[in-house]
């Protein structure tokens, strides 16, 4: 498997404190990696980097051999990766297959084919009946769902997402692993994703790094991540043992 | 639109297009300032209701299109419909100056309105000492009593007027739902909801503010020449006054910003009323000064307080004149 995303020496500073320092990982083609870490870690961070919402201070991230580093959101779209945010960022006034016609136009220049990837889209992740409401009207797990469905819609190489499993209740979480899994699978859709459920991360990433204070402190697979010490030690804590 | 609303526009517009053959010229004139100031707010729409980008500045560009059109047709004899272009072009290249310095340096919100008074108080400045077009004294356009309606010179009667106004409001609201139904549109209202999530999704910020600002400065220039060749008269004093500004954006507010029909619903509101207050003043001998802006002000209030998304959002669910989103057509 070849490498699709590549980050390097990745560094953030704010006002001195160092939020991201010297991290480093692949994202091979066609993998689910997760990003895990306590609160603070800087995944969130790591993420904003990649996608272009600031610059890194150093360090180099690469998508498909290509740096992206520092281009601004719009471009690092344009170039393959799609993103969710953590705290939902739904276009409220406007109904929910236009939030996610704005996301296919990213790669359509023309309003009537863009619904009908919106409409696709919005079918594969369970909002069809939803398409016609205001986005702002939605329950939060339907918000997570719009969040996916309009990354989605720029049709992506690589996925970022920024805890979409958060606040779903566990029908719900094996629901979207469900969705994700199976875009995984069939489409061969590349995703990084931070998460917390860790049911989750276990079920469904190939390869996991561990972030805290910023550092990088372990990666590999997920059943030897989840009995790495100094990850249960920082991160997991002793019950998940 | 409901098929009930596309009937009420259908006989909305033909009562429109019947006014002046059964009206007087005093209501035509009335009619012809709502008209223009449903177009103006059309165009101001662009920015704020489409982009969320507001502008307290726009009598600017409705100034530039004024005053250029003006002066080509009094030094050059270039006429309005060729001056337009013109206008047009130097609204846009003030509009794309004044964008271009508040997204390019990050000018967001409050401070970017500021910015657009800013540029709108310079410009009265400059005119009032403008001889060429004739400073704070005024600047006019000869008016040829006998000349009968010349539309290619757009001089002639208050009805030739009042149907130009008609054609520009009911052009810009094509234009403003053909925009709206865009790629283009779709960018400005993803901006407005939220920026880093449109972002996010593709959208290259500052050009669609960029977009935004010159379509919608292009649009008001339009408005500009219109009022030069209607009134014949131009004072720095007046046209780029920051008053103007606040009246060109009341029938936005007041009808439903973000909303196709609201400006021009706003406009058969506060013009009318307006006028009939001027009326009731002068009736009653009380002279007040500032008591039409005092009416404005608590008319803003009052939609402010009562229906802040505007009358028209309103008004269409209650006619059913509009599809509310999620909803049939009931007909």
């Amino acid at each position: 498997m070849t490498a699709l995303l590549e980050v390097e020496g990745l560094s953030k500073r704010f006002r001195g404190l160092k939020a991201v320092s010297d991290v480093g990982f692949a994202v091979p083609q066609g993998a689910i990696v997760a990003l895990i870490g306590p609160n603070g870690a800087g995944k969130t961070t790591t993420f904003n980097l990649i996608a272009g919402v600031f610059p890194p201070d150093e360090g180099s991230v690469r998508l498909q051999g290509r740096s992206i580093a520092g281009l601004k959101p719009h471009r690092v779209c344009a170039a393959g990766i799609g993103r969710t945010f953590q705290i939902v960022k739904p276009f409220g006034n406007l109904t929910v297959e236009e939030n996610v016609v704005v996301g296919a136009l990213a790669r359509e220049s023309a309003v009537e084919p863009a619904r009908r990837l919106a409409r696709a889209v919005l079918a594969r992740l369970g909002l069809a009946d939803q398409a016609s409401r205001p986005a702002r009207s939605l329950t939060l797990p339907d918000r997570k769902r719009l969040e996916v469905a309009r990354a989605l819609a720029t049709r992506p190489t690589l996925l970022l997402l920024d805890e979409v499993l958060a606040g779903l209740r566990p029908t719900e979480v094996d629901r979207m692993v469900e969705v994700l899994r199976d875009l995984n699978r069939s489409e061969g859709l590349t995703i990084l994703m931070i998460e917390h459920v860790m049911r989750a991360v276990m079920a469904l990433s190939d390869h996991v790094v561990v972030l805290d204070h910023g550092e990088k402190i372990a990666e590999g697979k997920p059943d030897a991540i989840a009995a790495d010490p100094r990850v249960i030690r920082s991160y997991l804590g002793t019950e998940a043992l | 639109m409901t098929r009930r609303g596309a009937l009420l526009f259908v006989l909305f517009v033909a009562a429109l297009l019947a006014v002046p053959l059964v009206a007087d010229r005093y209501v035509v004139s009335v009619l012809t300032t709502v008209l223009w100031f449903a177009y103006v707010g059309q165009a101001w729409n662009v920015m704020m209701g489409f982009s969320g980008l507001l502008s307290l500045g726009h009598a600017l560009y409705v100034g530039l299109g004024a005053y250029v059109s003006a002066a080509l047709f009094v030094h050059f004899g270039i006429g309005p419909w060729l001056g337009l272009w013109a206008a047009m072009a130097v609204a846009v290249a003030a509009g794309a100056f004044i964008g271009f310095l508040g997204f390019r340096f990050g000018v967001r919100g409050v401070h970017f309105a500021l910015l657009t008074i800013a540029f709108a108080e310079v410009a009265r400045i400059a005119f009032d000492h403008l001889a060429w077009t004739g400073g704070s004294g005024g600047f006019f356009i000869p008016v040829d009593a006998a000349g009968g309606d010349d539309l290619l010179n757009l001089r002639g009667s208050p009805t030739l007027f009042y149907y130009v106004a008609l054609g520009l409001t009911l052009g810009a609201l094509a234009l403003a739902r053909v925009l709206l139904h865009s790629r283009l549109g779709y960018r400005w209202l993803a901006v407005r909801e939220d920026a880093e999530a449109a972002e996010a999704v593709g959208v290259n910020l500052f050009a669609a503010r960029m977009w935004a600002v010159m379509v919608s400065a292009a649009l008001t220039a339009v408005g500009g020449v219109f009022q030069a060749f209607y009134f014949n008269t131009l004072f720095p004093e007046q046209v780029f006054a920051m008053g103007r500004s606040i009246e060109i954006i009341l029938p936005a507010i007041v009808g439903g910003i973000g909303t196709l029909f609201g400006p021009i619903l706003g406009a058969f509101i506060l013009t009318p009323l307006g006028e009939g207050l001027t009326h009731a003043i002068a009736l009653t001998g009380v002279d007040v000064p500032g008591l039409k802006l005092l009416f404005y002000g608590t008319a803003l209030v009052v939609i402010v307080v009562f229906l802040p998304d505007g009358v028209w959002p309103w008004l269409a669910a209650r006619l059913r004149l509009t599809r509310r989103p999620g909803e049939d057509d009931p007909s």
